[in-house]
């Protein structure tokens, strides 16, 4: 009797030294789930999804106050890689949020820029240059696409241009699998 | 939109699989002279059995049937089957045998290429524990006149004792379990030949020549029958050595029961087997050792079958820990 | 002497139907009505045009300026008149379009004033500029720049140089060999001298006898830093990699340089192209095809860059069935999409391909794992594994797998009983991950820069709050005064000036001290031209600063 209750006394320590070393060896810094969902998202900044940016919506869907499928520059890939980490149902993305576009940058018509600043000052990646009544123009590869800076301008001088295909960007299509009708 | 390479080379997986047909052949025209003609009935039946199932399961997968067909996988699996099975067994054991090899097998798997077990051996051994008895009942070799082995096969007739015999493998295990006998006694008996079992041992030459054949025309590598014969004739001389009375010689070991088959058709099954140099000789030197020892202590008289599945569950592992050093990775020469 | 040849694992055997191109001399191309010039003649980098439409331009002339470190200058192949800078299909697999400069010749074929270079004499960075504004870049397919290839001058043993042309149809650089033997060998000479190399290995496959023995024959008086090898023929031997692991027995990793192990290759065309601009003076403005396949006229043509494949064919008759061209070996090639494509620097053959001599392929079966495809590449990896791991888009294990040490050479999908289109996997894997590591770092990039804007706004937020509070203090200290003076005049307004001024002042004095600080960067290595450009510039500043 005594010794089985000391060999269990001596399991239970055993195991609880190694939980409590464990839980010390393999302490987690921060919150790594916050950090892996903004990995996931395209940082373009651009606020569809309701939140100021994607680190606070990255916050949010951690917190379980946003749903996985707001993200429309994401895309369904996006959506896909969420609910893989997250371990949820897949969902399409959700249509008041908006709906996945090729991928565009900003076009600042240089004829038509009266200088006004406006779209120097929302854009949320300091991708736009120019001064006070100077002309201003959009630092393209710096451009996340976001629109942000179409609304504010007065003169609607800034369009969307969506980037074309270069053999830099050029992609080999997965190959076809071609299967003959069932004979 | 056709991409580079715009030339191929005239082989195709119908041409592999017809070569295996063709080196199979030896073995099947010594099993005809020292064994039983009827296996080439039973090989009709179970030729038209795989194609039969394999077109409903490409029907019911809503898969095209012409080339599948065409790639005479089906017909060598059926083959591998019926080799493996006894030649007096009913029609309807090898029937069922060649659908669980080609419906459970390979199509629940997904099809060609994509079944991790080899479909023969899982249909031995699903039928070896479905009829046990069945399974056990070999022929005396050439002692059968043609008529009776077609009763046996197609009309059912079942007067087993009077007729059929256990393999040498069998008969040693059996002899040994008993006692009171040492493997050479057991081995003089009339029953076997020189070293397998009489007729046995050229039915093994004939997988030997077909084997060779498959060598020579590159379809199989040297890797596992190599480590298959080897591992096994180590395995069983070292106990051999130990107590000669006790195990049987790696000879007898050697051309007994399927191990030549399976050291050139069934274990270099490319499908369920290691793929990498390495991992051949692992996989096929675990498969000679494991079917020594079902063979030696385990409860069935032959254990290759059983022994090939185990290696298959440990091919993926096996695989990925014997990658070959990639070009340039090989370390030294490097100023 | 070497003593023995290495060898590589796999390779295959193609048929090498070399015999119906390989038989007749080389014929110079005739002018083609219009040449189409791309600015970029390689996938890494493209020229800035130098030229206006109407311009009129002379043989050998600058059309193009090299930009950026692996940038080389593109040249007008004959004289004639700029018609137009538009976009023109480029021999790539996509099929894109590239700006390019269209010449109409005027038939003259007149020189700019040209001049050899003693290259002994000057500088060994002279030298490679020099080369590089002859725009030589590597002629056996993939146009890396020569000048770069030709490193620091330091460290390099053996200087390998390709005459293997393993892929089959494929005849220019045999013919080359054979006609202009002394050529390749000068050529071969010059590029060992400026890469400071011991001896020189020219690896030529054993299926071409005749131009191992022009070659022996023009290098009997060379001397003993220069051999012919005659290798084995099989593909692919002609690949860089491969050729130096037969030659020397070195294996170069995957991302290494062949630097780093003491040893460089050039394709033989890029020997004959080097000697042609140090000896003559001449830039890089033509360069021999091979037409074969379904032609009436196969053989080899030394053709003017910028000729567009359709003038080109002309010559060689393409038979009635032919259904498509490639462009480079049926190994390795690419389906021209587009007959406007025109010749560039690593043309090196067009092929017109019937249904009979390039069948479709037939329908793919599934994988049997038979390791065929493995025992077949030369790269010793395991294509099947690649190809499930790149069919189930699982990038992360196709790069376990060492996806990028394959060259693409085609051997696997060359052997599969299945005829899986191996390659077409592969290449798709690694453009998606191209692809992903560029979205990957644009992400990163919007990423730092929302966070630095951010904090950029909280600073100026807080600046602004701590100037009005600062203000407002100034402010009531001096009403403080002012009651205290009994005076109520306003603030003289310049008191609301100074202040800004010497913040002005102040930020003025900080950046020019933090200047001081840093030393310019990149000012190391500057060629001579460079160093002229920044000094203006200074100059300028200078003056604008006084």
């Amino acid at each position: 009797m005594l010794t089985a209750l000391l060999i269990m006394t001596g399991i239970a320590i055993v195991l609880g030294a190694a939980l409590g070393y464990a839980s010390i060896r393999f302490k987690v810094e921060g919150d790594p789930l916050v950090e892996k969902i903004d990995a996931i998202l395209p940082q373009t900044q651009c606020g569809q999804c309701g939140y100021p940016g994607c680190k606070p919506y990255a916050q949010a869907i951690s917190n379980g106050e946003a749903d996985i499928n707001q993200c429309p520059p994401g895309g369904e890939e996006g959506i896909r890689k969420l609910a893989d980490l997250l371990g949820r149902e897949f969902k399409p993305l959700s249509e008041e949020h908006g709906h996945e576009k090729p991928k565009s940058v900003a076009f600042i018509n240089e004829q038509l820029c009266i200088g006004c600043t406006l779209c120097i000052q929302a854009c949320p990646v300091d991708a736009i240059v120019g001064a006070a009544k100077q002309m201003h123009t959009v630092v393209s590869p710096l451009c996340t696409g976001c629109e942000l800076c179409v609304a504010p301008c007065p003169v609607d001088c800034i369009a969307m241009v969506p980037v074309g295909e270069t053999v830099e960007t050029w992609k080999w299509k997965y190959p076809v699998i071609e299967l003959r009708p069932a004979a | 939109m056709i991409h580079s390479p715009y030339i191929r080379k005239p082989a195709s997986v119908q041409s592999v699989m017809l070569t295996v047909l063709i080196a199979l052949i030896p073995g099947i025209a010594a099993y005809v002279w020292q064994i039983a003609a009827v296996v080439l009935v039973n090989l009709v039946i179970a030729t038209v059995t795989a194609l039969l199932a394999e077109a409903a399961m490409l029907k019911v997968r809503g898969r095209p049937l012409a080339p599948a067909l065409s790639d005479l996988s089906a017909v060598v699996t059926a083959w591998l089957v019926v080799l493996c099975f006894p030649p007096i067994l009913p029609w309807w054991a090898t029937v069922l045998g060649v659908l669980i090899a080609i419906v459970a097998v390979k199509h629940l798997y997904g099809g060609l290429g994509q079944n991790p077990f080899n479909p023969a051996m899982v249909a031995y051994c699903a039928m070896i524990i479905a009829f046990p008895s069945l399974m056990s009942q070999w022929p005396p070799a050439g002692q059968l006149d043609l008529q009776t082995q077609l009763d046996l096969v197609l009309g059912g007739v079942r007067e087993l004792d009077a007729i059929t015999g256990a393999t040498a493998l069998d008969a040693i295990r059996t002899g040994l379990r008993a006692g009171n006998t040492s493997v050479d006694a057991l081995l003089t008996q009339s029953a076997f030949g020189q070293f397998g079992g009489r007729g046995w041992e050229w039915l093994a030459l004939g997988y030997l020549a077909g084997g060779i054949y498959l060598l020579v025309r590159g379809i199989i590598t040297w890797h596992m029958p190599t480590a298959f014969i080897v591992g096994l004739a180590v395995i069983s001389g070292a106990f051999w050595l130990t107590n000669p009375a006790q195990f049987a010689s790696p000879l007898f070991h050697l051309a007994s029961g399927g191990a030549m088959l399976a050291a050139f058709f069934i274990v270099t099954d490319p499908v369920s087997g290691a793929a990498t140099p390495h991992g051949k000789l692992i996989f096929a030197a675990g498969i000679a050792l494991i079917a020594y020892l079902i063979r030696a202590f385990g409860a069935f008289p032959e254990g290759i079958a059983f022994a090939v599945l185990l290696m298959n569950i440990c091919v993926p592992l096996i695989d990925m820990n014997t990658q070959p050093p990639v070009f340039g990775h090989r370390g030294g020469k490097a100023r | 002497m070497i003593a023995r040849l290495f060898n590589f694992r796999g390779g295959v055997k193609p048929v090498s139907h070399k015999n119906e191109s390989s038989a007749t001399p080389i014929v110079k191309a005739p002018l083609p009505p219009r040449l189409v010039i791309p600015l970029r003649q390689s996938i890494r980098s493209t020229a800035r045009c130098l030229v206006q439409p109407g311009q009129r331009v002379l043989k050998g002339e600058h059309i193009g300026e090299g930009e950026g470190p692996l940038g080389t200058s593109v040249h007008a192949s004959t004289s004639g008149t700029v018609v137009e800078i538009a976009s023109f299909p480029m021999a790539h697999a996509s099929g894109l379009e590239t700006p390019s400069v269209v010449i109409e010749p005027d038939g003259e074929d007149r020189w700019i004033d040209h001049a050899p270079l003693d290259y002994r004499n000057v500088s060994r960075n002279a030298a490679l500029a020099y080369l590089r504004n002859s725009g030589i870049v590597g002629m056996g397919g993939a146009g890396f720049p020569t000048h770069v290839k030709l490193g620091n001058g330091s460290g390099i043993d053996t200087l390998v140089i390709n005459g293997a042309e393993c892929e089959p149809w494929i005849t220019c650089d045999d013919r080359l060999m054979r006609e202009r033997a002394a050529e390749v060998l000068s050529g071969a000479t010059i590029l060992r001298e400026l890469i400071g190399a011991r001896r020189v290995l020219i690896g030529i496959e054993d299926n071409k006898p005749e131009a191992i023995t022009a070659m022996r024959a023009a290098a009997s008086g060379v001397g003993d830093t220069l051999e012919i090898v005659p290798v084995p023929t099989l593909y692919p031997a002609g690949g860089e990699k491969q050729l130096i692991r037969v030659l020397t027995g070195i294996e170069i990793a995957q991302g290494k340089l062949g630097a780093d192990f003491g040893v460089q290759c050039f394709n033989v065309g890029t020997a004959q192209a080097v000697h042609r601009a140090i000896h003559h003076g001449e830039p890089l403005l033509s360069r021999i095809v091979t037409l074969t396949g379904n032609v009436a006229h196969p053989g080899n043509y030394e053709v003017l860059l910028g000729t567009p494949v359709d003038a080109l064919l002309k010559l060689a008759g393409p038979k009635a069935d032919t259904d498509r061209y490639i462009m480079g070996g049926p190994m390795m090639g690419i389906d021209l999409q587009s007959l406007k494509v025109p010749v560039v620097k690593g043309t090196n053959c067009v092929i017109s391909a019937s249904p009979a001599l390039f069948p479709p392929p037939p329908p793919e079966l599934p994988c049997i794992r038979c390791g065929a495809c493995a025992r077949a590449c030369p790269a010793d990896l395991q294509p099947f594994e690649l190809y499930w791991f790149s069919r189930a888009k699982n990038f992360g294990k196709t790069q376990e797998y060492h996806l990028f040490d394959c060259i693409e050479c085609g051997c696997c999908a060359f052997v599969c009983p299945s005829r899986i289109p191996l390659v077409d996997y592969y290449r798709f894997a690694k453009s998606e991950i191209w692809a992903r590591e560029r979205d990957l770092k644009a992400s990163d990039q919007a990423r730092d820069r929302f966070e630095f804007r951010n904090f950029r706004q909280e600073r100026e937020k807080e600046e602004k709050a701590a100037k009005l509070a600062a203000k407002a203090a100034e402010t009531r200290a001096k009403l403080a005064d002012g009651t205290s003076a009994g005076a109520a005049e306003a603030p003289p307004p310049v008191s609301d000036e100074d202040p800004k001024k010497a913040l002005i002042a102040a930020a003025l004095a900080r950046a020019k001290q933090q200047k001081a600080a840093v030393t310019p960067q990149n000012t190391e290595d500057l060629s001579p031209e460079t160093q002229a450009e920044i000094d203006e510039i200074e100059a300028r500043r200078e003056k604008l600063n006084d």
